[in-house]
């Protein structure tokens, strides 16, 4: 394994049950990196983190986080890697500034006021340190949790959906500070179901029904499919998407409000398919680059395809 | 379907089949509704007797004769009193009746048969311990009778003459602890261990299931922070609010109810720290095995209903039938109620008081391990 790397893990697996939640998982993380881990719902990315960060202990499977052994050394994981829950986890009846205290204290910091005091400021929270963290909103307590986090200088981050339900807004500062942090020689998994963060990151994984379907760079990811991909602008889309199904070279259709893309692999087949549908209609087709969304789309089809579509 | 005044009849319903498949999904709710009847009845039916028998007796016998024996004969024949060993000394027995090892010591003094015989009207002395008035009171009635039955049977013929008039000996008793019978004195310092019992161990009861079901949990999970940490860093705060607590009581006792104080405040101090800690560790167990916080309660329910009734608060201990006292004798508060009563009223040392107090230590030592045990560091 190489010291290089921020997270190095192979082979991880984790099953609760009958259900198989983490299956033969690989990922690498390099040193600085933002690295996006996307997948549906319950497809096995909070599990993953938390055998990561020695939460949970695999059933099989190895690696590293930040050169520390996930099996053996949790002690100094769980000091070096700042982990951030997917619900809000800290101290809703302690004050903003008791809860970065608390924290301070866990870890047992040197100068603890003042490492607190640094941490309000750089939240611009100084003056209102004495409110109650449960009377912050959504975005607030998100960045008072990623203060919380960053307050004993972990080496590498672990951010579980940290974005969901907070407004675009407090979203691209959130994605501004990432973008510092990772300058800083910060490592980062975040895990996130929005398309706009996905193309932000410097590399991604994608996982469904817990096994790793694609890892590498946004680009990378989307010519490794090979798909070819036309945008149709018109009205009465959902009528064309529902022509368009099981025509020779179509083999997804994605509807928009004011337009359906439509991919398949084998390009010239999908462009004839398209120009006979198309022809003498009001329709116009143009071809576009395929999208992230696009291509998760077709690999969770092809995903359930394989494992015969259980749910 | 029908509709009164709004009223939905198919919507209630749909409430109704609601709430039955929800109760049926929290099976520790279901346990409760059919084991706590099952619980309360076979406690109050089989177990609670507040006219208890068979009470432990032992016997100081310097002087044995036919009129001696028939006398303890009567004394088991009452079924209130049972023989359990013969004592050498008085402070040997008074030893046996601080600890509570004996409820009753029947004293014959020597030369007691030559005395009746001489017509001296000697006296036997039975001492009680009688810090529950209630369990010794129609026991101790009913030791007047047994002279009279030992006249009728030993002293016939020639020594007939002895029976007439005035009774050939008298039963003198001693009503140690509580001569005066008063209830409160018993039930007071009963009721320090029982408030503790509630209230400490349902707030340490929800103290873990709340970090859980707020989420916080995992977040601690999380920091470099040993559950050993995490468990005592929760029971601590408690200690001081649980001596807080038995202070109140304490005064309350010795002002208000002006129960008697005969042993040391340190004594009880110390005693009070170990049925906290016990308490607490208990706390913590039920948290770390309930999955939420109403279950976290309804388990403190489970927890606090034997001890209030099998303790010997409620209802004598010695009246309860035997299976009864084995469950009794493992819960802490059994013992801190004789340690509590015994500092109070007896004015015991540690040596009087050691017996209750290993059960409670090794009580805490069991559950503390079963919550580290159950208490994971990882959230499988």
């Amino acid at each position: 394994m190489s010291e290089g790397y921020a997270i190095d893990i192979s082979g991880l697996n984790k099953s609760f049950g009958d259900k198989h939640a983490v299956n033969d998982v690989s990922i690498q993380v390099e040193q600085g990196e933002i690295f996006g881990f996307l997948g549906p719902n319950g497809s096995g990315k909070t599990t993953t983190i938390r055998l990561m960060c020695g939460l949970l202990v695999p059933d099989s499977g190895s690696g590293t986080c930040l050169g520390y052994d996930i099996l053996r050394d949790s002690e100094q994981i769980k000091r070096h890697v700042g982990y951030m829950t997917q619900k809000f986890s800290y101290w809703e009846d302690l004050t903003i500034r008791e809860n970065l205290d608390f924290v301070a204290r866990m870890y047992e910091m040197p100068n603890r006021p003042e490492v607190v005091e640094r941490a309000l400021e750089g939240l611009g929270l100084t003056k209102q340190a004495d409110q109650l963290a449960g009377s912050l909103s959504g975005g607030w307590k998100q960045r008072l949790a990623l203060a919380s986090c960053m307050l004993p200088n972990p080496k590498l981050l672990l951010l579980d959906e940290p974005t969901a339900g907070v407004d675009p807004g407090a979203r691209r500062d959130f994605w501004e500070e990432l973008f510092r942090l990772s300058a800083q020689g910060i490592s980062i998994l975040v895990t996130t179901h929005y398309m706009d963060e996905a193309e932000r990151c410097h590399k991604l994984a994608y996982i469904a029904e817990g096994r790793l379907l694609t890892q590498g760079t946004p680009s990378e990811i989307i010519s490794s499919q090979g798909l070819n991909t036309w945008a149709i602008y018109g009205e009465n889309l959902a009528d064309l998407s529902g022509k368009l199904q099981n025509q020779p070279g179509v083999e997804q259709t994605v509807l928009f409000g004011t337009m359906i893309h439509v991919s398949g692999k084998n390009g010239e087949m999908l462009e004839s398919t398209l120009r006979t549908v198309t022809s003498g209609t009001a329709f116009r087709m143009e071809k576009m680059a395929t999208g992230l969304e696009d291509v998760f789309i077709y690999m969770m089809k092809q995903s359930s395809k394989n494992s015969g579509a259980k749910t | 379907m029908t509709s009164l005044i709004g009223f939905s009849f198919s919507r209630w319903w749909s409430m109704v089949l609601k709430e039955f498949i929800q109760l049926r999904r929290d099976r520790l709710t279901f346990g409760m509704i059919i084991g706590l009847p099952i619980i309360q009845m076979a406690l109050f039916g089989f177990a609670i007797n507040s006219d208890p028998k068979h009470m432990p007796t032992a016997i100081i016998s310097a002087d044995q004769s036919e009129m001696t024996r028939t006398f303890i004969a009567s004394m088991k024949a009452s079924e209130y009193f049972e023989i359990v060993g013969v004592l050498p000394s008085e402070e040997a027995g008074r030893a046996a009746l601080a600890q509570g090892k004996v409820q009753f010591v029947l004293n014959i003094p020597a030369g007691f048969t030559r005395s009746v015989l001489r017509g001296e009207h000697p006296a036997l002395l039975v001492e009680a311990d009688a810090t529950d008035p209630v369990a010794t009171g129609t026991a101790l009635a009913s030791v007047g009778q047994f002279a009279s039955s030992v006249a009728a049977k030993d002293l016939t013929g020639p020594l007939k003459s002895l029976v007439g008039g005035k009774a050939p000996f008298e039963v003198r008793v001693h009503r140690l602890y509580n001569p005066e019978g008063i209830t409160q004195y018993n039930i007071i310092p009963g009721l320090m261990g029982l408030i503790l019992t509630m209230t400490l161990a349902l707030i340490t009861g929800l103290a873990i299931t709340r970090e859980r079901e707020r989420g916080t949990m995992e977040n601690l999970l999380a920091m470099p922070v040993k559950p050993i940490e995490i468990m005592t860093g929760k029971i601590t705060p408690y200690i001081f609010i649980g001596l807080i607590q038995a202070t109140i009581i304490l005064l309350a006792a010795r002002f208000v109810f002006r129960v008697p104080f005969a042993g040391s405040i340190i004594t009880l101090y110390l005693t009070v720290l170990l049925f906290v800690v016990a308490t607490l560790t208990v706390g913590i167990t039920l948290s770390s095995l309930a999955q939420n916080q109403l279950q976290a309660m309804q388990m403190t329910m489970f927890y606090f209903l034997p001890s209030m009734l099998l303790s010997g608060f409620m209802f004598p201990f010695q009246g309860m039938p035997k299976w009864a006292q084995y469950i009794g004798n493992l819960l802490p508060l059994t013992h801190f109620n004789r340690l509590i009563r015994g500092i109070f009223l007896k004015g015991n040392q540690w040596w009087d008081l050691w017996p209750d107090i290993w059960p409670i230590i090794v009580f805490t030592l069991v559950a503390m391990t079963i919550a580290v045990k159950v208490y994971r560091r990882t959230i499988d």
